[in-house]
């Protein structure tokens, strides 16, 4: 079924009678070509993207929930390709390009809002490490703008120029960065990935793997063993839980990080603005809340829950670039698990057993990589061979030195 | 989280940083034979556990102990707290 | 000023009237009155509008579970937006105005979206608005935006002050209804610590709103005598107006108390406070809120919830109408018939689902078994109300009904997980609590007050059992159980018209059936796809009609379909008062340098580096810009002398037999072999073979050494050090103690620097260079006995010493160094000066020393030792860390000398084109250099060492511009090194 506004009319004066499931519910078959474990944002999209760029349709997603239960349906909805390294800047670029494209190839409104994200800046130095990536972005062939404080006082006369601890010295855009509705991103890929034949089972966990003679030749599951040529695990907070079933250890840990939103308000924040002197990132949703953000909790977890002491230090950072905000209210938080790499950056790779293959590591920067996630990922399961921008999120890449840091703070999972 | 430090009682987790596994006390010989990888596991593969871990805390604000705290990364529930120098000890690690 | 639906009775002073607005409007009320019953008595039943429809709303609910009537109070910057009317204190004054609305609140023009609600179905804009493409951003989202959102901020900064504080109990006790009071008296008669929060700002909870007689008096009678027993504890501490919002870790509760929202004016004091509450045990007394039924048109103002309707009636003499009616499928919907008619107010029907007799008998009410309201009539306020058997009733209230829930919220905040009771049709606390948790009351499912008053007790008794107190004796309170069948009936299905479920974010049983329809089963996916609960009063009211709902087209039980998760925080917090003082500039502490009141004095301007607060460089006579100020600086400094202070660099005294075998571990570069009285540069690598930090070591004994770090890895580098010190050495005699704060420290930098030094150093030090080296170090007495350290080090390239003091001589010392210098034309100098000698002499700093950067780039290879055990150097020999071809650390300069140099520019060979894949490296940082009179740059460059005089570009693309800039040594002063010895 093609959704259109004239489908809409149409249904509006019948009823509504006529809308179908978004997707099917099958059972799972005795053997797929290619099971996917994870039915979260990136399993759905390299299942679509398996599907509709790779022709694979024999693909099964398994999700021990309901899907979309994962970090996609809990995150702050950032969009950007804001990144430094040559590793990562023309990956998340790509996925950039497949975000812009999202709604009209799945068509499905995922909402992609292009309305900018800004980092500040606080002191000289940090502006120098902003040219640098803002020149790095370019070279990449994304967009970068750097503003001054008085252009940032002319579009943002609400952050606090004259009273603050850390005076805002200017600000970073990727005017392409923006938000989108979480949610139906995964929906959108469900829908679409279903409808080419891919099977999406939901409330079907992974117990273990048919691994013998160092292939991976199925999944055990609560609803019986699937066979698979190859099977793919995309399971974020969860990796090493999984992975341990076949007996890997990974180079992650599993954090809690939490996420805020505010009642709803009138528009008041125009994009994205994250701050430079604290951990903070904000943008206001299309229902009015703000969205917000900072740190992770930083200690090893797989509670789902966060503490006090990241809830008021978010706070404060808040009220630090945008004291107009201290009579909103926080109405709800929750906490994810984050799969966080000893470099902050995440990995796309095939494992040293045959046949198996491993997406994550992804840190709290999951949902930007939506798309060339499940693209890079679809492009190594279908070829074996890794997609150009993801050529170095390998495993060994610790083995061999040629790590990612973004951030520069070394094998240290909480600081990335 | 309260932290029951074995010397100063209960404290705010708060006034404590956070480094990760205390696997990270078994810093390995670095004349041994396949050093590299054995550093290579020790920096970079630590247990993550969904249930009891071992991990380090320090103190910062406090009397500066590290220590090594057994908590239950399901339930955050913590069942012991030795301060990390008599673990490392016990451990074998000497000078 | 009439209240046309005042009537007698309730626990109002009638005796303190106030005044408010409402809309403009003038109003009265009382003391006691919230801003809910205060607009019922005026009569204002329209309050607000409805999230997507815009559909007119009332007062719903006497609570915090309020959905529609939202307010915007106050004015200006003190706005405080969707605030529930049913909390908000009435004051004297008080100002509110009606929100969500384009015209005025009677007369809104968005409402026609109510029009095109068969357009706009659950999830309707996830299937349109795509295209043309560039719309979303520019038309339809800006559409949806500007009708989306409640309240609005004020856009100025918020003008209250909030505060934090820290509170310790044996048992707290949330909630102060029948079980709270009871779990709270049982417990401080024991002797226990008690804290009992209640979010109201009157403890008692439903006593308050009930006429049940307990212990031989009123209710509310009785919870009075409680808290008058409570407050004479010394013991017990009542927190009326606080909400316990979140279930934390090791018994930690967030709570909100309100302190001046009551008032008109906070006058100075904090409007809130937010409180972390360390308790032993916790009884959650929470209560529980009632639901409604789902039928047509169920959302109009006057349709309300039967308990809230008692509660206006019975606690604030307030009759929302003059004909009401009563819709319930349960016994508790009765005892509203029974206040009412009690009160006065006239009962036109009770419309009871189930065909069964009536539990409480009320002679001149009338009985309609069996029967249901499918159907109302009043646009703005409601008129009537259609029967299931196609009757009317003229009524302007109904009251209605479908069971209450326990409050299990907080018990899920961790891992709880509600279990069904089809005995009540509500869920109840499940799974595994917080610990230190237990429930009473309704909050548990003791849905009568018998059994509340009695499980309180029970609880809390057992609860400080287990801590050591001993339960007083005491007789059960007398209470009676009160009837509570509830029928398990959750929408009127004879109803064609919308059933609101969710009435502020206008999601409806169709909705509910449409998300089914489309596959949305899950729980979480209807929540998600129909934003059933998102809203403000997180669907407390409409949650479990819906679920009940969804089980019942999918076939499923309700417990099979079980809730979505419930978390924190209970009610919404403000982020003023999370954030608390930690504001504006005091959002983190200042730290100043010792001679911070000098700099002042003398025309300094200050940076911010960290926390720290620094010099960056002082202005005089009549420099006009920074440059002028920079440059006379850095040319005084290398020409006469110059005066820095250094104390912000992190300072660490290390001691013991085994120090300097310590520092060999630590450092890349060899310690223990250094003399004694001697200083040695050093770099330090994380374990990962990064570089981390690097700074001087200076031994002033056999087992005594000073070690400096760089500003900003102060902190982190004491902390690896002692997890070094505990973890991995834990046997050498070796001791560390952090002495930034402790010594203030200067630069004395310049060829004059010596004669300088002469005149404050005490008689006995020999400065001669014979007798004190370029890398000497010695502990001195200045200014005739102060203590010092003295360092011959040198940052600038220049002849040059660090000189530290106590730092409670810093202010002086550095008004002695310059008084000392004014012969010989000292300057004091700044962050920029200092950066601008050091990128003259090519060290690398934070812009080099990045974390990403190794010592091979640096140009520092040679000194990682593979010869001793150390931190880092094994990871550092990783193939791809020492590639030959790695990015080294430069020198760069213009070829057109006039240009000007940029950090962050990249560079790209000649004739390349300027993409990721021809990067070569970067500029880090770029001064210009009075001294040379041109631009002068650091930078990585790929296979640096081997590329001097090469041509490349610098681009930066951001900026809009390139140049072409010559590899040159990162030397460019003095590249021998000959003036630091001289």
């Amino acid at each position: 079924m093609r959704y259109s506004a004239f489908r809409i009319f149409k249904e509006g004066l019948t009823g509504n009678k006529g809308w179908k499931p978004v997707w099917r519910d099958p059972e799972p078959k005795a053997e797929y070509d290619i099971v996917i474990i994870g039915g979260g944002g990136h399993g759905l999209a390299t299942a679509y993207y398996l599907a509709k760029e790779f022709g694979h349709r024999n693909v099964a997603v398994l999700e021990k929930g309901w899907l979309g239960s994962g970090n996609i349906g809990r995150n702050t909805t950032i969009i950007r390709s804001n990144y430094l390294l040559p590793g990562n800047e023309p990956f998340y670029e790509m996925s950039m390009k497949l975000w812009e494209n999202l709604e009209q190839d799945t068509n499905y409104n995922s909402m992609v809002s292009q309305r900018s994200i800004l980092n500040l800046f606080h002191t000289d130095g940090q502006r120098d490490a902003f040219v640098r990536r803002a020149n790095a972005m370019f070279l990449a062939g994304a967009d970068a703008e750097l503003a001054d404080a008085a252009a940032l006082r002319r579009e943002l006369p609400f952050l606090d120029f004259d009273n603050a601890r850390f005076p805002i010295k200017g600000g970073l855009f990727q005017r392409r960065g923006g938000t989108a509705r979480h949610d139906a991103v995964a929906w959108g890929y469900a829908r679409g990935a279903d409808s080419r034949g891919v099977d999406i089972i939901q409330n079907c966990e992974v117990t273990g793997f048919d691994i013998q003679n160092g292939k991976c030749l199925g999944v055990e599951t609560n609803r019986g063993a699937i066979k698979a040529k190859k099977v793919a695990v995309c399971v974020a907070g969860s990796s090493s839980r999984v992975m341990a079933a076949a007996g890997m250890r990974l180079p992650i840990e599993s954090h809690v990080l939490q996420a805020f939103v505010t009642e709803g308000l009138k528009p008041v924040l125009p994009g994205v603005i994250t701050f430079g002197a604290g951990h903070f990132y904000v943008s206001q949703s299309d229902k009015g809340g703000l969205v917000f953000g900072g740190d992770i909790d930083g200690y090893n977890t797989y509670a789902q829950r966060g503490n006090l002491p990241v809830v008021e230090d978010v706070a404060e950072g808040g009220m630090a670039i945008m004291p107009m905000i201290g009579r909103a209210r926080l109405l709800r938080s929750w906490g994810g698990l984050m799969d966080m790499s000893m470099d902050g950056s995440p990995f796309i790779d095939k494992t040293h057993i045959d046949g198996l293959y491993f997406n994550g590591g992804w840190c709290y920067g999951g949902f930007k990589a939506t798309p060339a996630s499940g693209y890079a990922y679809a492009h190594l399961l279908a070829k074996d061979e890794p997609h150009p921008t993801a050529a170095q999120m390998r495993l060994d890449r610790f083995r061999s030195g040629n790590i990612i840091d973004e951030k520069g703070v070394g094998n240290q999972p909480n600081l990335h | 989280m309260i932290i029951p430090h074995p010397l100063l009682g209960p404290r705010d987790a708060a006034e404590f940083v956070y480094l990760g596994d205390a696997s990270l006390i078994d810093r390995p010989d670095w004349q041994a034979e396949g050093a590299m990888e054995q550093f290579h596991d020790y920096g970079y593969l630590r247990d993550n556990p969904a249930g009891q871990h071992q991990e380090l805390w320090y103190h910062e604000q406090g009397d500066r102990s590290w220590l090594v705290v057994t908590r239950d990364t399901l339930t955050h529930e913590i069942t012991q707290v030795e301060l990390a120098r008599d673990v490392a000890r016990a451990r074998g690690r000497d000078k | 000023m009439t209240q046309p639906n005042r009537i007698g009775g309730g626990l109002i002073d009638r005796a303190k009237p106030l005044t408010f607005r409402f809309n403009n409007k003038e109003m009265a009320g009382f003391e006691g009155d919230t801003l809910a019953s205060a607009l019922l008595a005026n009569g204002q039943r329209l309050v607000g509008r409805s999230f997507k429809y815009h559909r007119p709303r009332g007062v719903f609910t006497a609570g915090s579970e309020e959905p529609n009537a939202l307010v915007h109070l106050r004015t200006g910057a003190h706005t405080e937006p969707n605030t529930r009317a049913t909390m908000a204190e009435l004051f004297d004054g008080l100002t509110a105005t009606s929100q969500n609305h384009r015209g005025s609140l009677e007369h809104d023009m968005m409402a026609v979206t109510d029009f095109l609600s068969p357009f706009l179905s659950a999830g309707f804009y996830y299937k349109t608005f795509m295209w043309p493409k560039a719309f979303w951003e520019k038309v339809y989202e800006p559409a949806i935006r500007a009708s989306a959102g409640l309240g609005r901020l004020s856009m100025q900064e918020d003008p209250d002050q909030y505060d934090k504080g820290f509170l310790h109990c044996d048992l707290l006790v949330i909630g102060s209804g029948p079980a709270g009071l009871s779990a709270a008296l049982a417990a401080a008669r024991a002797g226990a610590r008690v804290i009992l929060a209640d979010e109201d700002f009157v403890a008692g909870g439903r006593l308050n709103s009930e006429t049940l007689e307990l212990g031989g008096m009123a209710g509310h009678d009785w919870a009075a005598q409680a808290l008058a027993e409570l407050a004479s504890m010394g013991h017990v501490r009542i927190m009326t107006r606080t909400t316990v919002y979140g279930a934390y870790d090791h018994g930690i509760y967030g709570a909100l108390e309100r302190c001046t929202d009551h008032l008109a004016d906070s006058a100075g004091k904090p409007r809130q406070i937010l409180w972390r509450i360390y308790s032993k045990r916790a009884v959650l007394a929470a209560g529980s809120t009632e639901r409604p039924i789902a039928f047509g048109n169920n959302d109009r103002p006057g349709v309300m919830l039967a308990g809230a309707v008692r509660t206006y009636v019975n606690r604030f003499g307030v009759a929302p109408g003059k004909e009401v009616a009563v819709f319930t499928n349960n016994d508790d919907g009765w005892r509203t018939a029974a206040d009412l008619t009690a009160k006065g107010v006239h009962i036109r029907a009770v419309i009871d689902s189930r065909d069964r007799a009536a539990p409480i008998t009320l002679p001149d009410v009338r009985h309609i078994r069996g029967a249901s309201v499918v159907n109302t009539v009043g646009r703005k306020g409601l008129k009537s109300i259609t029967l299931t058997d196609g009757q009317v009733l003229p009524v302007d209230c109904l009251a209605v009904s479908g069971g209450w829930n326990p409050n299990v919220h907080l018990t899920c905040h961790q891992r709880g997980k509600p279990e069904w009771r089809d005995d009540i049709k509500a869920f109840v606390p499940g799974g595994t609590m917080p610990a230190g948790m237990v429930v009473a009351g309704a909050a548990n499912g003791a849905m009568t007050l018998a059994a509340a008053l009695a499980e309180g007790r029970a609880q809390a008794e057992a609860q400080i059992s287990d801590l050591g107190f001993t339960p007083a004796k005491a007789d059960p309170v007398e209470a009676e159980d009160e009837p509570q069948d509830t029928a398990a009936f959750w929408y009127v299905p004879e109803s064609r018209h919308r059933a609101w479920l969710d009435q502020q974010n206008d999601v409806t049983v169709k909705d509910v059936k449409l998300s089914h329809q489309e596959g949305f089963r899950a729980v979480e996916h209807l929540k998600r796809y129909t934003t059933l609960g998102m809203a403000t009063d997180q669907g407390k009211t409409a949650n479990i009609p819906a679920l009940a709902i969804m089980s019942e087209i999918t076939g499923r039980t309700i417990p099979e379909t079980g809730t979505t998760i419930f978390r924190p925080p209970f009610t919404p917090v403000p982020m003023g008062a999370l954030a608390g003082r930690a504001r504006g500039k005091d959002f983190r502490p200042y730290r100043l340098t010792p001679s911070h009141k000098w700099a002042e004095e003398h025309g300094a301007s200050f940076v911010t580096v960290g926390n720290w607060l620094r010099a960056e460089w002082y202005v005089q006579g009549d420099e006009k810009g920074w440059r002028d100020s920079v440059d006379r600086e850095a040319k005084t400094a290398r020409e006469k002398v110059g005066i820095c202070d250094v104390t912000t660099l992190g300072k660490i005294d290390i001691k013991g037999k085994d120090a300097g075998a310590f520092l060999d571990k630590v450092y890349a570069n060899t310690f223990s072999t250094l003399k004694i009285g001697k200083v040695r540069y050093g770099l330090m690598l994380r374990e990962d073979g990064i570089c981390y930090d690097d700074g001087t070591t200076a031994r002033l004994s056999e087992n005594h050494y000073v070690m400096t770090t760089t500003t900003a890895n102060a902190v982190l580098v004491f902390r690896r050090m002692e997890f070094a010190r505990q973890c991995l050495w834990p046997n050498m005699d070796v001791h560390l103690i952090s002495t930034t704060d402790g010594w203030a420290q200067f630069a004395v930098a310049g060829p004059k620097s010596r004669d300088l030094l002469r005149k404050v150093v005490d008689k006995d030090v020999d400065l001669s260079n014979e007798a004190f080296p370029f890398m000497s170090c010695a502990e001195i007495t200045v200014c005739g006995g102060t203590p010092a350290r003295l360092f011959r080090i040198s940052f600038s390239g220049e002849l040059a010493y660090e000189i530290a003091v106590p730092a409670r001589y810093g202010n002086s010392m550095m008004a002695v160094l310059n008084e000392a210098g004014a012969e010989f034309g000292a300057v004091p100098y700044g962050t920029e000066a200092l950066s601008v000698m050091r990128i003259e002499k090519g060290h690398a700093v934070g812009n080099e020393l990045n974390g990403q950067t190794t010592a091979h780039n640096i140009g520092l290879g040679k000194m990682v030792s593979q010869k001793k055990e150390c931190i880092g150097n094994v990871l550092s020999q990783r193939p791809e860390m020492i590639r030959d071809d790695a990015i080294r650390m430069m020198g760069f300069r213009p070829v057109d000398r006039s240009q000007k140099l940029i950090t962050g520019s990249h560079f790209i060979n000649k004739g390349e084109e300027a993409v990721m894949e021809n990067d070569q490296g970067w500029m880090t940082s770029v001064a210009y250099s009075p001294n040379l009179g041109h631009s002068i740059g650091l930078g990585f460059i790929k296979s640096g060492h081997e590329r001097k005089g090469e041509i490349v570009r610098a681009v930066s693309p951001v900026h809009g511009t390139e140049m072409e800039v010559e590899i040159v040594s990162a030397h460019f002063i003095d590249p021998e090194g000959e003036r630091l010895r001289g």
